[in-house]
């Protein structure tokens, strides 16, 4: 079965919400810099941000930036857009975080063929801009 | 160490619905379903369901994914005169089994008498479980998962599925024996859904829904009630079956499963897996048993590919040869001779979610039951020790070992 180009679902869908843990990961995104939650105290990473380290207890967080490359770490491929149910072919992948061990973000990848995505491919951050001025970290292939 | 509540309570009373396509139940009301399994199940146990005072629920007291069951409710439909024990287990399916631990702490507690765990699940069109999680609005925590267009379960389990492809050679084909296989025990069901036998062709030929998952690797979507009464073995000597000992039975989960895949963070080898693995050992080790000891299992099955996970999980086969463990026949019943096929467990012998009904988890109960009575459609010859399992989700899973009495 042969897919076709893989797209990223239309941004002007995609809505989402933040709280204080959250936010500020969405608001470097809008400066298009990729970052993830660190422990203030300790260095461990974690995704999405929580109120408290799991590993340490600390609540200091630390919003460092990150390179915004990535290796795809699971996939799925489908078919219709979930909002209306068109055919679109998309991608959600599950992308370990360069330079933030542990942290994964999911997202979908764009850049290439549905079929020629695969688990450990290299992909790049690319930004969507979404509904009510945010902006969502997808990929491409690297 | 033994539970020490290892065959103090037992089921007594298994009662249900008709199974309807979703939707097809409407107009009945979703209580009107939840009140004739409770009646049902407490006619098979040979008491008044005025006599009910404990509710032991599962999935935060869920009504499928958006309706809600509230005791009260309940005990102003049905009459029940009073309760003195309502609780339930957080979270999803993957509490289904452990309500029957959560009914017996109650009972031990001496809090109540006769214990009910229900599930009832009406899907209308506004309510289709496939689509709630796509159509609410996101949470801070779920904007990190749904702008990826992994709305639906089988988007999410799509992906651990091709984790395990990837990690241990899995195939699509094995997926497509698990549901042949349970498939293979429906056709002498009078309430299931999908009776007729299904080839390696029609299965291939099921549309693929979320690469590599199609179809037919997907749960059917029902609608109907299903109630269980559990009650202290000094008076489950008097109802009317032979009881349905509570052997075992545990709920929970580590943290590396988490939210599962509600958040995709696991870490291998839980990313690709059932999650599991952390209940199993506790119910191996409440009874001393292992998978290998039991005569059927029956295995919670919203996605094929959970089912294999699951059973490497609780040890029926090593962690990556599922692929091998389903495809060599071992899941299957024969009919024949009562047994499993070429040394395996059967599992599903009442066709599970994917081909029966898919009530959250309920009728793998009442199969559990009707094996260790003696009294199943597709009697496992002999049956002693019966596995229940629920999930995968997000945490609590849960599972539960019947033992005949």
């Amino acid at each position: 079965m042969t897919y076709g180009p893989a797209r990223a679902l239309p941004g002007d869908q995609i809505k989402i919400t933040t709280n204080p843990d959250t936010e500020p990961f969405w608001q470097a995104a809008k400066e298009h810099k990729l970052t993830a939650c660190e422990c203030g105290e300790c260095g461990h990473f974690r995704m999405p941000p929580t109120a408290v380290c799991p590993e340490c207890g600390s609540r200091e967080k630390k919003w460092p930036s990150l390179p915004g490359t990535g290796t795809i770490f699971s996939f799925a491929i489908c078919n219709k857009n979930p909002k209306n149910g068109e055919d679109y072919i998309y991608v959600p992948v599950v992308v370990d975080l360069d330079g933030a061990p542990g942290t994964r973000l999911n997202a979908n990848v764009s850049g290439c063929d549905a079929d020629d995505v695969h688990i450990g491919m290299k992909v790049v951050v690319d930004w969507t801009p979404i509904q009510d001025g945010w902006v969502l970290p997808n990929f491409r292939k690297a | 160490m033994a539970w020490s509540n290892q065959d103090k309570t037992a089921i007594v009373g298994i009662g249900s619905t008709d199974y309807y396509m979703r939707g097809k139940s409407w107009p009945r009301t979703i209580n009107d379903m939840a009140a004739e399994a409770i009646m049902n199940a407490c006619a098979d146990a040979g008491i008044s369901h005025k006599q009910i005072d404990g509710f032991a629920y599962y999935s935060t007291a869920g009504a499928g994914y958006l309706d809600k069951f509230d005791t009260a409710s309940l005990m102003e439909t049905l009459g029940m005169p009073h309760i003195s024990y309502s609780a339930t287990l957080t979270s999803g399916g993957g509490g289904c089994p452990g309500a029957i631990g959560l009914a017996t702490a109650g009972l031990m507690n001496e809090d109540c008498t006769y214990t009910v765990t229900l599930m009832a699940l009406q899907q209308l069109p506004q309510h289709r479980l496939g689509v709630v999680f796509g159509s609410a609005a996101p949470s801070p925590e779920n904007s990190f998962l749904q702008p990826s267009g992994l709305v639906g379960p089988g988007h999410l389990m799509s992906v651990l599925a091709r984790r395990h492809m990837h990690l241990y050679g899995t195939t699509q084909g094995a997926f497509g024996e698990v549901v042949m296989a349970t498939r293979a025990n429906t056709h002498n069901r009078p309430k299931a859904i999908r009776k007729a036998p299904l080839t390696k062709e029609e299965y291939d030929e099921s549309v693929m829904l979320a690469d590599p998952l199609r179809r037919l690797d997907f749960c059917l979507e029902t609608d109907g009630a299903v109630a269980v009464i559990t009650t202290t073995m000094d008076r489950a000597k008097d109802c009317r079956h032979k009881p349905a000992v509570v052997h075992a039975c545990a709920h929970g989960g580590q943290r590396e499963w988490g939210r599962a895949f509600a958040w995709m963070g696991m870490p291998d080898p839980h990313f690709a897996s059932s999650g599991h693995k952390f209940t199993a050992d506790r119910i191996w080790a409440q009874s001393g048993l292992s998978a290998q000891d039991m005569d059927v299992a029956l295995i919670y099955d919203h996605f094929s590919p959970m089912v294999l996970m699951q059973l490497e999980d609780y040890g029926f086969c090593e962690k990556g040869e599922g692929n091998d463990y389903v495809l060599s026949g071992k899941l299957r019943y024969d009919p024949e001779t009562g047994t499993g096929v070429n040394g395996g467990v059967p599992v599903n012998t009442h066709g599970g979610n994917l081909n029966e009904a898919y009530i959250i988890g309920m009728t793998h109960i009442v199969e559990g039951v009707e094996q260790v009575r003696g009294t199943a459609i597709n009697q496992v010859k002999d049956a002693e020790f019966a596995l229940v399992s629920g999930g995968p989700a997000s945490l609590p899973v849960s599972s539960l070992i019947l033992r005949k009495d």
